[in-house]
């Protein structure tokens, strides 16, 4: 099933917002690149970003002559009115040639089931499968191939479910942190009416606003008031689970400082885990920024993959990724106990 | 609103049950003694019972919860057992195992993995909220498994519930979620206990003085969200009383009220008056203030962002 016969080990895939970041994630070294098209249908659903008809089709050439997968994202929730658009976008994935599609909703999944009976089904993470029944639940209906897990299981955790799936696991190694389970969360769209599960969009552009006061400079999602920054003060996109509210008399990041994951020293442990993949977050990033994370990550499997025992990650690698996080600090996430 | 109403699935003189959802808070076993021991006087037709935010809150055990649905259904009620929403431990799959088994009652899944144990083991099962059903085709899906009910998501608009309950597959009912906190997101991290700066393993159990979660304002002081554990809730309470003859007209066959520790008896009261049309809503809306101090919202209904209001 890997893409790059020569490679052993962890799959390393990386997102691929446009097709300049698609190529630059090809020419670094991903075995597979994901990505969605230009509208609600996939969780990434940011104005300029995503593929038409034209690109899709390059860009699917393009992998596919250098032997890099492409996984096809239609994974939000269509409601009845969307539905006619949701299946399109599947026929679209399954006419493309693309080598699996990475869907969320049941209903879809049995959808695609029916009239794509050949094309490979991952598990979004938006699918909020955590355990080894939820796993098999898709397994068994859907014949679903591959899971990527939520970020809220640590790494014991991970080893276990790993253990006990009937399907690969896939599992998020960089880039922004959702606090929250995937696919459960409606802070979004209880702020601005959108969310990623209705509309692919956390936090969406149309409802930020930034506006200098005599406290500060204020950051709002909808009528909310997410943050406020001194002077001097980096400010940040404000997601609702990224911004500083009050709680008793005190005033900090209440549910999770702007902090991004970086897993690259865990990288052993993840492999003993049994993942199968790792996934790169960040489609709605530069083609630059696609082309140095790629650079690094597969320097690091490249490395684990010749000798898993004595891996250590490279500084140099670590400050490159520490160069291109949001916000000031990177976390090891849910893997690691603590943090949670 | 224009409802998409399909007659042959609405009886004559359709009038939703009312439900009790899950305590979605840690209250002391006492609390939950005292509280259930008055339900069963109250006019409600449905209740869930058991731990559907946090594995470690122990102030009842499958059996304690076991024997009050036994009372609650010797008093004519109908019981479910819920579930764990967020299921990563294999101990809490190991809790998850026994409610999907009991053999007796039915249950609420609030994750995919409830929903196959409860298939798998032919126990009669309904989902909650936090099950993602957008979708005629997905609640098809899951009706083939035995699905007897379903909850609404949250972020549904009464148009999109209107359009899924048009096409409904027979025998399934449909539940919205009408008056309360509103579950908005979870996560492995609590909350609680980051409010307090100690690490999830070492909670100390602080959720136990939030009968009602702890109270989050902006920074300009709005009431915005309650943190619940590893919950987030919505600080205003989602309140669908003034919709409640559209709910009927469209099918709505049960209605949720998530339990608070004040005011939940008023809250039945009033849903239960408004349905059988002894109080208009608008009569009844007094009675509800009391269990929300800081206000209603019912912006998801109307296809809004869900804090916003119109009553």
């Amino acid at each position: 099933m890997r893409a790059g016969a020569n490679r052993q080990g962890i799959e390393l895939i990386c997102p691929a917002g446009n097709l300049p970041a698609l190529k630059a994630a090809v020419d670094h070294g991903a075995d597979a690149v994901y990505l969605g098209l230009q509208d609600a249908t996939n969780a990434r659903h940011f104005p300029g970003l995503n593929f038409d008809d034209k690109r899709l089709a390059e860009g699917i050439g393009y992998a596919r002559t250098r032997g890099v997968r492409v996984l096809f994202a239609v994974n939000t929730y269509p409601q009845p009115a969307g539905w006619a658009q949701w299946t399109r976008a599947v026929d679209r994935a399954g006419e493309s040639g693309a080598d699996a599609l990475i869907l969320a909703d049941i209903g879809l999944m049995d959808y695609a089931c029916t009239r794509w009976p050949q094309m490979p089904l991952h598990l979004s993470v938006q699918a909020s499968a955590t355990n080894p029944e939820a796993l098999r639940f898709y397994s068994e209906h859907f014949g679903v191939r591959r899971a990527v897990l939520p970020r809220v299981l640590s790494l014991q955790q991970i080893e276990r479910v790993s253990a006990d799936s009937p399907v690969e696991v896939e599992v998020f190694g960089f880039g922004s942190l959702c606090v929250m389970a995937e696919g459960r969360c409606l802070l979004s769209s209880y702020v601005a009416g959108q969310s990623p599960n209705t509309c692919g969009a956390c936090s969406p552009a149309q409802a930020v606003a930034w506006r200098e006061t005599p406290q500060g400079l204020e950051s709002r999602l909808g009528r909310v008031l997410t943050d406020r920054y001194a002077a001097g003060e980096a400010a940040g996109y404000p997601t609702i689970c990224k911004g500083r509210y009050r709680v008793g008399g005190r005033t900090y990041y209440t549910l999770e400082e702007p902090s991004s994951l970086n897993t690259l020293q865990l990288l052993p442990e993840l492999a003993a885990a049994g993942v199968a993949a790792i996934k790169i977050e960040g489609r709605q990033r530069s083609a630059a920024y696609v082309r140095e994370v790629t650079r690094v990550w597969r320097s690091a499997l490249d490395r684990l993959a010749r000798d898993e025992i004595a891996f250590r990650a490279d500084p140099q690698w670590q400050a490159t990724l520490d160069g291109l996080s949001e916000g000031v600090q990177t976390t090891f996430g849910p893997y690691h106990r603590p943090w949670q | 609103m224009n409802a998409v109403i399909d007659q042959r699935q609405r009886p004559a003189g359709h009038r939703p049950r009312l439900a009790l959802g899950p305590v979605l808070y840690y209250w002391p076993r006492e609390q939950l003694e005292a509280f259930y021991a008055e339900v069963s006087q109250w006019p409600v037709d449905v209740v869930y019972l058991g731990e559907s935010v946090c594995a470690k809150r122990r102030s009842f055990g499958l059996d304690d919860w076991l024997a009050i649905a036994q009372r609650l259904e010797d008093a004519g009620i109908e019981v479910v057992l819920s579930t764990l929403t967020l299921i990563e431990a294999e101990s809490e799959l190991k809790t998850l195992r026994r409610i999907c088994t009991n053999g007796r009652f039915t249950v609420e899944a609030n994750d995919l993995g409830a929903v196959r144990l409860a298939a798998g083991s032919g126990t009669p099962f309904v989902t909650g909220p936090a099950v993602n059903i957008y979708n005629p085709r997905t609640l098809r899906v899951l009706a083939e498994q035995g699905l007897r009910r379903w909850s609404a998501p949250l972020e549904l608009s009464g148009q999109a519930i209107a359009a899924i309950q048009a096409r409904r597959p027979p025998g399934v009912e449909t539940e919205v979620f009408a008056f309360g906190r509103m579950p908005l997101a979870y996560s492995a991290r609590c909350f609680s206990a980051r409010a307090a700066n100690r690490p999830k393993d070492d909670c100390g159990y602080l959720c136990l003085d939030d009968p009602d979660g702890r109270l989050v304002r902006t920074q300009e002081d709005a009431p915005f969200v309650a943190l619940n554990g590893v919950q987030t809730q919505s600080a205003p309470v989602c309140n669908l009383l003034p919709e409640i003859e559209t709910l009927g007209e469209i099918g709505v066959d049960v209605l949720r009220i998530s339990p608070q520790s004040r005011g939940t008896q008023a809250v039945l009261a009033a849903f239960q008056a408004c349905l059988e049309r002894r109080l208009a809503p608008a009569e009844a809306m007094e009675a509800l203030r009391r269990a929300a101090p800081f206000g209603f919202c019912d912006g998801y209904w109307r296809g809004e962002p869900g804090a916003a209001a119109s009553c």
